[in-house]
């Protein structure tokens, strides 16, 4: 117990490479979420998001059967998952039952692949859990660059996207094209979520995309606030993940999930001694 | 199906704001039809609406008032014939348009604030972050808020307030964009009788001070009486469309509800009157005439 706050250790394992390049790796996932994540609350897109990290799995299972690099498969499958979730109407009584049966089978087809799968156990684990420590230049490269692309898509449709996801109504009124705007935003949200699947895993997807921005919208209603806020909770939650990590050697995604639902919980109680007052702006 | 359109005389003398600009009509439908399947709402509606004019849209549940706002907006196609509205076809000139939908309580997890809905309204059709027009848009926003008397509880989340509250978050998001058009689906509805005054009156003002033309879909004519240059009347297939004093009259109404139907005049109100007591099937729950605004002379 006591190696899990090896201080000493801790700074010694920092100053290796390979740390700071998963440093660097959960820095850049931490701004994507946290700018991602208002808008996928705000569109209640949480499940879909979970959907879309299961089915980055699948194909990423389907790449190592393959032989293919398993990055770009979960890519492959995360935004292919993306586009069919996002052609359904989220305002559809049957969207939430939809993504179940759909994520369910993908699910399935994942599990039937990864035992069809002769290669190392080590490999198939890595994809639910992720494998921060070891990532390669050019899986950071790829992720920068992704990083870079939605960053500035997001910079663009920034007004439009939240327009269409709070009152869709007034949006396609004014003129603004919400159809392909859901579509446009959740091949940006299969991105973000097929690079965290390499990171921290697709089970803890919804740790960084979603966590962090639920907590600050909790203490926030504000979209500019919530949006720093969940960066910075994304951050804190990614980068102090690995660091905890480091001196027990344990996964890195049980520390970014215990430090993202920390985070919740604090903004939780906060939320709720602040219901008396009216003010939550 | 009657198709006669009972249209003011163009020569009718008149000091109405639009008057002078009225070559370019803000909403222009010619043999118009609306079909779902083989049930048509109306056909053969021809309406010129010009900059400035008020014009009330009434009929009971039903008879196709919202999907007349749809059509504008480019939502819904027209079964026949033609449609500009502010000069474009219908979905192409959507920035100059305002719209107020139907009421639909806001979904109570929106954890945006009122501000963000009126701000959206005022730019969120445009690309790019907007860091550049910042302050210019919070003045806009701040004064419209003020306008509509909701400076109180804008920065509270959207989803958490009033019905009333949201409706007038609703009335500055429309008119933050100063439109061209403006299409109110039942504005009024849940505002108590001094915030419908407030609304109608500053809808008013805005299209004196802008030249904007309103269609305002409404069951309630009595509070916008003054304010309505023309009515457009639906009725199950029917219409009719023409002044007030044209139209809410005992024997056009009987004829277009095809029964007996007694339009009444007092203080300067309308209160239609069905035969047999009829009138929740006539018009709406006796909207033209709930009993309480007998007595409320405002
Ligand atoms: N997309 C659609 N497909 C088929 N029927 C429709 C569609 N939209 C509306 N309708 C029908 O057309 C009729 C007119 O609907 P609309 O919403 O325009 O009525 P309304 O006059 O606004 O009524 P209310 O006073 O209740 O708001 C209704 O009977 C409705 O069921
Ligand atoms: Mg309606």
């Amino acid at each position: 117990m006591d190696k899990l706050f090896d201080i000493d250790l801790t700074l010694r394992l920092l100053s290796l490479p390979f740390v700071t390049t998963a440093l660097i790796v959960a820095a850049v996932l931490g701004l994507l979420a946290g700018v991602l994540g208002p808008l996928i609350v705000s569109r209640n897109m949480a499940f879909s998001v979970h959907g879309t990290s299961e089915l980055a799995l699948t194909g990423g299972a389907a790449a190592l059967l393959l032989g293919w690099d398993v990055g770009n498969g979960a890519l492959a499958g995360a935004i292919v998952a993306a586009l069919v979730l996002g052609l359904l109407s989220r305002r559809s009584a049957d969207y939430d039952s939809v993504i179940g049966v759909v994520l369910a089978f993908g699910l399935g087809l994942g599990v039937l692949m990864l035992w069809l799968y002769k290669g190392r156990a080590a490999n198939k684990f890595g994809l639910l859990t992720g494998q921060i420590v070891g990532q390669d230049f050019a899986s950071v490269a790829l992720l920068s660059g992704c990083a870079v692309v939605v960053l500035g898509l997001l910079a663009a449709l920034y007004r439009p996207l939240l327009f269409a996801g709070v009152d869709p109504e007034v949006a396609r009124a004014r003129g603004v094209p919400t159809t392909a705007l859901a579509l446009v935003f959740a091949v940006m949200v299969g991105a973000a979520t097929a690079l965290g699947v390499r990171t921290v895993g697709s089970l803890l997807v919804l740790a960084l995309m979603v966590t962090p921005a639920a907590a600050a919208c909790r203490i926030t209603a504000s979209p500019l606030k919530a949006t720093l806020l969940a960066v910075l909770f994304a951050e804190v939650a990614a980068v102090g993940g690995i660091v905890l990590s480091l001196a027990p050697g344990a996964p890195v995604s049980a520390f970014v999930t215990a430090l993202s639902f920390l985070i919740y919980l604090v903004c939780w109680a906060i939320s709720r001694t602040r219901r008396g007052s009216l003010t939550r702006a | 199906m009657s198709r006669a359109d009972i249209r003011p005389a163009p020569t009718a003398v008149s000091t109405e704001p639009w008057e002078s600009t009225v070559e370019h009509a803000a909403v222009a439908l010619a043999g118009a039809r609306l079909a779902y399947g083989d049930r048509v709402l109306w056909d053969g509606l021809d309406l010129d609406v010009a900059p400035g004019e008020f014009v009330a849209v009434l009929g009971p549940n039903g008879s196709g008032k919202t999907s007349l706002m749809r059509v504008l907006l480019g939502l819904q196609k027209l079964s026949a014939g033609t449609i500009r509205v502010a000069g474009a076809a219908p979905g192409k000139g959507n920035r100059a348009i305002g719209y107020i939908p139907q009421q639909r309580a806001i979904d109570p997890t929106v954890a945006v604030r009122g501000r963000d809905l009126v701000g959206l309204g005022y730019d969120g059709h445009r690309w790019g972050l907007g860091l550049a027009g910042m302050r210019a848009r919070r003045q806009r926003v701040d004064a419209v808020l003020a306008a509509v008397g909701a400076t109180g509880f804008a920065d509270r989340p959207v989803g958490l307030l009033s019905g009333g509250e949201q409706q007038r978050l609703r009335v500055a998001q429309a008119l933050v964009g100063e439109p061209r058009v403006l299409l109110c689906d039942e504005p009024l509805l849940s505002l108590d009788l001094a915030h419908q005054r407030a609304v109608s009156t500053l809808i008013d003002r805005h299209r004196r001070e802008t030249g904007s033309a309103v269609l305002f879909v409404t069951h309630e004519i009595n509070p916008v009486l003054p304010l309505v240059d023309r009515v457009v009347y639906l009725v199950d297939g029917r219409f009719r469309v023409g002044t007030p004093e044209q139209v809410m009259t005992s024997e056009t109404l009987s004829e277009l509800y095809r029964t007996d139907v007694s339009v009444v005049r007092v203080r300067g109100q309308i209160h239609v009157v069905g035969a047999h007591g009829q009138l929740g099937d006539l018009c709406e729950n006796g909207a033209h005439h709930p009993p309480h605004q007998d007595t409320v002379d405002h």
